[in-house]
């Protein structure tokens, strides 16, 4: 139980950070294809016996890298749409090739944090400490990119190498948090909380702290309830991830009417175009 | 001619009844998807197509718990999603992928659920699986049936649609100068999208279902501009893709490691991505010359 504790937090963290500049960049698409792709790295690894970690890395990295590349000619959703279905068919080849894993599939998918064991924690946190360390080193460039794309392309910064290396980030993320929350609701960890911290807070660092207190508050509130009611974990952070957004929507809606009947467009305006 | 039919079709495969319904629902569901997908494409609904398929799986892992034809769950839950993404502002330029990603957060959390539920109540073992990565093979006549009026009613709301949502995908400014409700119509789209997903998770699956609707769809748009001739490159594509999934599948019962049949989705998906591929590098080809 401790152990699950300390897992789901590191998780969150992890979620809450990329998750904000995953909601900034417009990548939710991405952060919904990677990890739910590398799906088939997890069969993959347990076909061959090697350890499901590297397999969810491995895949999670390449379709980082199929998406990054295939999305440079032809449209990026379609790219993303596509190089996600055929990492899932090969999950559902090595499925069907695995005698047993079939009925592991549901805790890769939906995650097993009860599970959770003291050995999985140290590989967790490395990664979990690598992908924050990448971010910090990467936040000026990946905020200006997104934020100002022409600012960006004039001081000679190279999109297609940020583009990367922050899939690669979002790849990483994805890795060490599917056996924890499983492939298909990191996305809503890495959704929900920052898009209701961005709809609050204007600064990145304000919304990226609340973020990661959001991300918290969603996974020890879902651990808990799923151990007092036995229902699976994910059911509760889908529910309590979407309940931030409506949140936030709320709050920033609320927000902007009573500003509107204070005064006119203000110094908030232009915060919002850096934001946004 | 039947002897090079021979060596790539596996005996029985003609007489075999499960794959008579299969290629059947083939059909229609290739049909619709091309239809449906092209405007997809061309308004940049992958997401939301995506987004439709997965949280069909919450619809099917119902079916199982409360026992109705699945098709009939997928389309449920794939409406009432749509209409989710409507509220949540789907339509709004900014903002769109995150409120579908929150819907799509939500429907899946349900399948957690739901899935959880039937492990507990039913004794419908591997139903993760069977909802997930599809099982063309064992699709009933009444579901063809059903498959059929389903798409059926699907081209005639798109064929109704037809000519304002082509002018609202193409230049949206246009088409509200020219008074057409591109609000109402995008709506009216989602929903036929939805019905689309539905009858796709039915053939391959319900987080596979994207490929059939986005895979043959962008292919063909990489062939040819006009929508219309689109429609019909990406149904013949989706079609050959099903077809030659279905006889490949049969097939792989004589293949190793297992001699137990490679699943259909995979032959599918994999054909769809092939294609796209190639027509990406024929289109450079083209442009080369």
């Amino acid at each position: 139980m401790i152990d699950a504790w300390a897992a789901a937090t590191i998780v969150a963290v992890v979620a809450g950070v990329v998750g904000l500049f995953t909601v900034m960049r417009g990548s939710a698409f991405a952060a919904h294809a990677i990890p739910n792709g590398s799906i088939a790295g997890a069969a993959g690894a347990s076909l061959i016996g090697a350890g499901t970690l590297l397999g969810l890395s491995a895949f999670a990295l390449a379709g980082a890298l199929a998406i990054g590349l295939l999305g440079r000619r032809g449209r990026h959703d379609v790219a993303t749409a596509l190089t996600l279905v055929t990492m899932l068919a090969l999950g559902a080849l090595f499925v069907s090739w695995s005698s047993q894993y079939a009925s592991e599939l549901y805790s890769v998918l939906f995650g097993e944090v009860l599970g959770v064991s003291s050995s999985q924690l140290l590989p967790t946190a490395a990664l979990g400490a690598a992908v924050i360390a990448a971010v910090a080193l990467l936040h000026r460039p990946l905020l200006l990119s997104c934020a100002l794309p022409d600012v960006a392309r004039a001081r000679g910064l190279p999109a297609l190498a940020i583009e990367l290396a922050f899939l690669a980030v979002l790849a990483l993320a994805s890795a060490m948090t599917v056996p924890v929350v499983g492939t298909l609701l990191i996305f809503t960890l890495m959704i929900g909380p920052p898009a209701a911290a961005r709809a609050c807070a204007d600064r990145p660092a304000r919304a990226a702290a609340l973020a990661v207190a959001l991300a918290l508050v969603t996974v020890w509130t879902a651990i808990a309830a799923a151990y007092a009611t036995d229902l699976p974990v994910g059911f509760f952070v889908g529910t309590v991830g979407a309940s931030w957004y409506v949140a936030g929507r709320g709050w920033s809606a609320w927000r902007t009417r009573r500003r509107r009947r204070g005064r006119p467009a203000g110094p908030a305006a232009s915060v919002d175009l850096i934001a946004g | 001619m039947s002897g090079a039919l021979a060596s790539i079709v596996a005996p029985g495969f003609f007489a075999s009844g499960p794959v008579q319904l299969a290629a059947e629902i083939a059909a229609v569901v290739a049909a619709v998807c091309g239809a449906v997908g092209v405007f997809a494409v061309i308004r940049g609904q992958s997401f939301a197509g995506e987004a439709l398929g997965d949280i069909t799986t919450s619809g099917g892992s119902a079916a199982y718990l409360v026992g109705v034809a699945p098709l009939w769950a997928y389309v449920a839950f794939a409406l009432a999603a749509a209409g989710a993404m409507e509220l949540a502002g789907v339509q709004r330029a900014r903002g769109r992928d995150l409120a579908t990603g929150v819907v799509l957060g939500a429907g899946l959390g349900l399948a957690a659920l739901f899935f959880y539920l039937d492990s507990v109540h039913t004794s419908a073992s591997g139903a993760t699986v069977t909802v997930m990565f599809g099982s063309i093979f064992t699709v009933t006549g009444t579901t063809v049936r059903l498959a059929l009026g389903t798409g059926a009613a699907t081209l005639a709301v798109l064929a109704a649609l037809y000519r304002p949502l082509t002018l609202a995908s193409l230049n949206a400014e246009l088409a509200s100068a020219r008074g057409v409700p591109v609000r109402l119509v995008g709506a009216l789209y989602l929903a036929v999208l939805a019905a689309a997903v539905a009858l796709a998770a039915i053939t391959i699956g319900t987080i596979l279902s994207t490929a059939l609707l986005i895979g043959p769809a962008a292919t063909a748009l990489r062939l040819t501009r006009s929508p219309g001739r689109a429609v019909l490159v990406a149904a013949s594509i989706g079609l050959l893709a099903l077809w030659l999934g279905i006889v490949l599948a049969y097939d792989s019962y004589y293949w190793p490691p297992l001699h137990r049949g490679w699943p259909v989705s995979f032959f599918v998906v994999t054909l769809i991505f092939t294609g796209y591929l190639l027509a990406g590098a024929l289109g450079r080809v083209r442009a080369a010359h």
